[in-house]
């Protein structure tokens, strides 16, 4: 790496973005302190009101272009849950819908220069994974009671089989929220983290020779990264909310 | 894609691991600030008061009413497609209704046209008639005064036969006999 030659020009801080601190002076971050979290979260929240109450405000039959996007965000998330889960979880439609639009408009705030990004943080992708992974079980006991259990007994294997799947599908159980989230987290923090990696090699012309070659090199890479940021951001986005649709539809109806 | 992204996620790693070893004074940032679990208590109270704004800003004002746009979106697509057949049909209607209209105007103008015709003849017929009577009426009136004139001229030659006759007797010296004369002359006019 160039870094050894040039280690006193570059600055290489590329978890610098995901510091949480407070807004407002200090350095401590207590539970009630107005940090950069708040601070992006609750533009998330204001793009959602401006996107889905603003934009919908004129309910007209033929929409106008913001009224038509938050149509098409419905139309994609209701079809989504009606399609994977079934008929009767389209009642959980509004908490899904909102894990999806909290989840795309941080993923896609983030990637604004400059921004912090709430789902880079596995404080915040667990616990979302972990409400869904609480829901999903709750829903399971209470529409199936001990039936319920019948999800880790795999009743199509031969006989002596079966324990040993159900140990497999316990864990396997027990697995998902933590995939669930590490997936959002790991690939929201991977993507900014490399994009600021080759940011840091950018400025490397105005240091050294070699820089001539890096710099358009590193640009380019920066471009090219933001490419597939911006399809990553959508996409985890979209697995993440599939993923608990899948669960859902376990919980409702555990029959393999 | 996961694959690929963990794959990312790696080297993503790698290289910070490489930068921080490398940049000596980037050593307090070192360690991943995710991991600092001082924060998670503040991350997470404010995950959550978003996310229940979001959810009831959702479900009761935006969901609602998109759904609605929706709803009523399908039902006036679905009405004006009926309120189409509707006027398909009763295009259909009236095509056939006026069809039927020229249908029939065609047979009453043709039954107007044969009737008149019919009439026409029957004056026509009429007028044929009256005037085959009239002219045969004055045809046989002519026959009668030609039979007539034809009588009266055998008549008058009779008359002057008979007179010149007897005119011819006298002055041959003999005596008139009237029956006599008219006797020959009748014998002679037959042949």
């Amino acid at each position: 790496m160039a870094t050894e030659e040039h280690s006193e020009g570059l600055a290489f801080h590329p978890m610098d973005q995901f510091i949480v601190k407070p807004l407002f002076g200090g350095d401590e971050v207590g539970v009630l302190t107005v940090t950069n979290v708040t601070l992006w979260m609750a533009i998330a929240v204001l793009g959602i009101v401006a996107l889905f109450v603003l934009g919908t405000r004129g309910r007209a039959v033929i929409p106008s272009r913001t009224q038509s996007v938050a149509e098409l965000a419905y139309g994609f998330v209701h079809k989504m849950v009606e399609d994977v889960a079934g008929h009767d979880a389209v009642k959980f439609f509004p908490y899904i819908f909102t894990l999806f639009i909290f989840i795309v408009f941080s993923n896609f705030l983030g990637l604004l220069p400059k921004a912090f990004t709430p789902t880079s943080h596995i404080a915040v992708t667990a616990f979302l994974a972990l409400a869904v992974f609480l829901t999903v079980t709750i829903v399971g006991f209470v529409k199936h009671g001990l039936h319920f259990l019948g999800l880790f007994w795999v009743s199509s294997a031969p006989l002596p089989l079966r324990p040993v799947l159900a140990l497999i599908e316990v864990i396997s159980y027990f697995v998902r929220p933590v995939s669930h989230s590490i997936r959002l987290a790991g690939n929201m923090m991977a993507g900014h983290a490399v994009i600021k990696v080759f940011a840091a090699f950018a400025p490397l012309v105005l240091i050294s020779g070699v820089g001539i070659a890096v710099t358009p090199l590193s640009i380019l890479a920066i471009t090219a990264i933001y490419g597939l940021e911006i399809l990553v951001a959508f996409i985890q986005a979209y697995v993440f909310t599939i993923l608990t649709c899948v669960y859902l539809k376990d919980a409702l109806h555990p029959a393999h | 894609m996961a694959n690929t992204t963990h794959t990312a996620a790696d080297t993503a790693t790698e290289a910070v691991g490489h930068a921080a070893e490398a940049a000596g004074h980037a050593a307090q940032s070192a360690g991943m600030p995710q991991l600092d679990t001082s924060t998670f208590a503040n991350q997470i109270f404010w995950l959550v008061v978003a996310l229940i704004v979001i959810y009831f800003v959702l479900s009761r004002i935006a969901l609602p009413r998109i759904g609605g746009v929706l709803a009523d979106r399908q039902r006036t697509i679905t009405s004006d497609i009926a309120a189409a057949e509707d006027l398909k049909a009763k295009a259909v209607e009236a095509e056939k209704a006026y069809n039927q209209a020229l249908t029939d105007a065609r047979g009453e103008a043709a039954r107007i046209v044969a009737e008149a015709r019919a009439e026409i003849q029957k004056d026509l017929d009429a007028a044929t008639a009256k005037a085959d009577a009239e002219i045969s009426a004055k045809a046989a009136e002519s026959a009668r005064r030609i039979d007539e004139i034809r009588a009266g001229a055998v008549e008058s030659v009779k008359a002057v036969a008979n007179d010149t006759a007897a005119a011819l007797v006298s002055s041959l010296g003999g005596a008139a006999d009237d029956k006599a004369i008219a006797a020959a002359v009748a014998e002679r006019m037959k042949g």
